[in-house]
């Protein structure tokens, strides 16, 4: 490894010049070091990675570790926000397999896989469409400009994971209040906490009331049910994966789904032409996730073995940070990665990430998004923006990249 | 061409299914379930992206 003098370290996350372009580093240094040392908020230096081939083979590779729990794990906050959100954390720190490894993992998520098959969720696909027509029923009967935040991009993804996690009809709005503070930079950390704190004791209730009574037919029921016949999961882990579901489900989809919106409006000829003939939508929307790539400062891993990659060696007990935007605009496997082109097939983006962590729920968002975007563009064909695209509000101080607001007029 | 399909490795992430239709299912655990392990010629290319896309390595494909 070459000699790196401390205030030569970058510091992660790097700032975007242009919101819908990646921070101009990341190019910069795919071409000169694409395996290279940053400094996180945190204060602990850890490896970035910037170049899609290393990315695959990293979070592909057996010596790494998904462990949070470990003290050289990548962190997002500093020392001082860390403390100031600590229970706001609370939300997050149980165990879910998204933090597990090896065979663990594996049985976390083979008790899951079958909740997320094709099949399952083309049969979710009524209900979703059903959902998504309810909330644009409620955006075009809202006062002009209407924020698409609030009632499309985020009441979406909520209702669908009540619907999948089994939360009875009466408790959906406080769901979504508590999963839509989480994520508000309008609410105090002391809201956020509390919050936080109401939606843990719910699902933790929501858990215990299904494993009391008979086995509901919803997702926690099924996996209460399969777990008494194969145990796998403790009590606190059912839980831990309730949260995870909704962590995981919410965010990510509620700003492609901003994201989304706005790239169709700001390119009226691709979205004629997905308007005429919605087989375009598909491609389109694999194209979205890899030019937004939301999941921008994910995964984190922590080196388990020393690993010799893209010319430099990590050492064991060393974070990594994969840089899924990065990777996704590598110029060798996506040619001009700035431009958004609907028809280049990107199926290989790492927008869910990769190896055997890969976002499980990535079908579901599919299905969420192509609902969400045919429906907009058959039912609100003049949809418009309220305000320029480059003055929206955009979420440069998130782990999760997206929008805070979108004013439009239908 | 001729497809070894590993359960033990599958991580239910569909991309096959979803790459090659015709040549790739789930079963109901959500885990790989190849309705062919020797396809026709034609879904040659799609059977290549499919072992590209797979997570977990599930997939190999040996060329004859």
């Amino acid at each position: 490894m070459t000699e790196t003098l401390d205030h030569d370290i970058p510091s992660f996350p790097m700032a975007r010049a242009c919101p819908m372009h990646p921070p101009a580093e990341y190019r910069e240094l795919r071409g000169r070091e694409p395996v290279s040392r940053v400094r996180m908020p945190d204060g602990q230096v850890a490896w970035l990675v910037t170049k899609h081939e290393l990315a695959r083979k990293l979070l592909a590779d057996p010596r790494v570790s998904a462990d949070r729990l470990h003290p050289a794990f990548p962190g997002r906050l500093t020392a001082e926000q860390r403390a100031a959100t600590e229970r706001v954390r609370r939300l997050s720190t149980r165990r879910s397999m998204i933090h597990l490894d090896g065979a663990e993992h594996g049985a976390h998520r083979k008790i899951l896989t079958g909740e997320f098959s094709l099949r399952r969720i083309a049969a979710l696909r009524p209900r979703v469409q059903e959902i998504v027509d309810r909330t644009i029923d409620e955006m075009l009967a809202a006062p002009q400009p209407a924020d698409l935040v609030e009632h499309v991009s985020q009441a979406v993804p909520s209702l669908v994971i009540c619907e999948l996690l089994g939360v009875p009809h009466e408790q959906r709005r406080d769901f979504h209040e508590w999963a839509g503070m989480l994520v508000s930079r309008s609410v105090s950390i002391r809201e956020r906490a509390a919050a936080s704190d109401a939606l843990n004791d719910f699902l933790e209730d929501l858990v215990t009331e299904k494993e009391r009574g008979e086995p509901t037919d919803d997702l926690i029921g099924r996996l209460i049910a399969r777990n008494r016949q194969t145990p796998v999961m403790t009590h606190d882990e059912i839980v831990g994966t309730a949260v995870m579901l909704l962590i995981a489900g919410h965010q990510t989809t509620a700003n492609m789904i901003s994201l989304g919106v706005v790239a169709l409006l700001e390119n009226p000829e691709h979205k004629a032409r997905i308007a005429a003939d919605p087989a375009l939508l598909s491609p389109a929307i694999e194209e979205m996730l890899r030019y937004f790539s939301v999941v921008e400062n994910a995964p984190a891993r922590v080196a388990t073995e020393d690993i010799e990659i893209g010319g430099v060696t990590i050492r064991k007990d060393e974070g990594i940070v994969v840089s899924g935007l990065a990777a996704d605009w590598d110029d060798e496997v996506f040619e001009h990665p700035d431009r958004l082109d609907f028809e280049r097939g990107a199926r290989h983006h790492v927008a869910f990430g990769y190896g055997v962590h890969q976002c499980l729920g990535q079908n579901l968002a599919r299905v969420e998004l192509e609902v969400v975007f045919e429906t907009l563009l058959r039912r609100v064909p003049g949809l418009s923006l309220a305000v320029p695209a480059e003055e929206l509000p955009y979420k440069d101080d998130a782990g999760i990249y997206g929008i805070y607001r979108v004013p439009v007029n239908c | 061409m001729h497809i070894t399909a590993d359960r033990e490795r599958c991580v239910g992430a569909a991309q096959c299914v979803l790459a090659a239709p015709a040549v790739f299912d789930q079963d109901e655990e959500g885990l790989v379930a190849p309705l062919t392990v020797d396809p026709a010629g034609a879904d040659g290319p799609a059977v290549r992206q499919a072992v590209h896309l797979c997570p977990s390595s599930a997939l190999r494909i040996d060329e004859e």
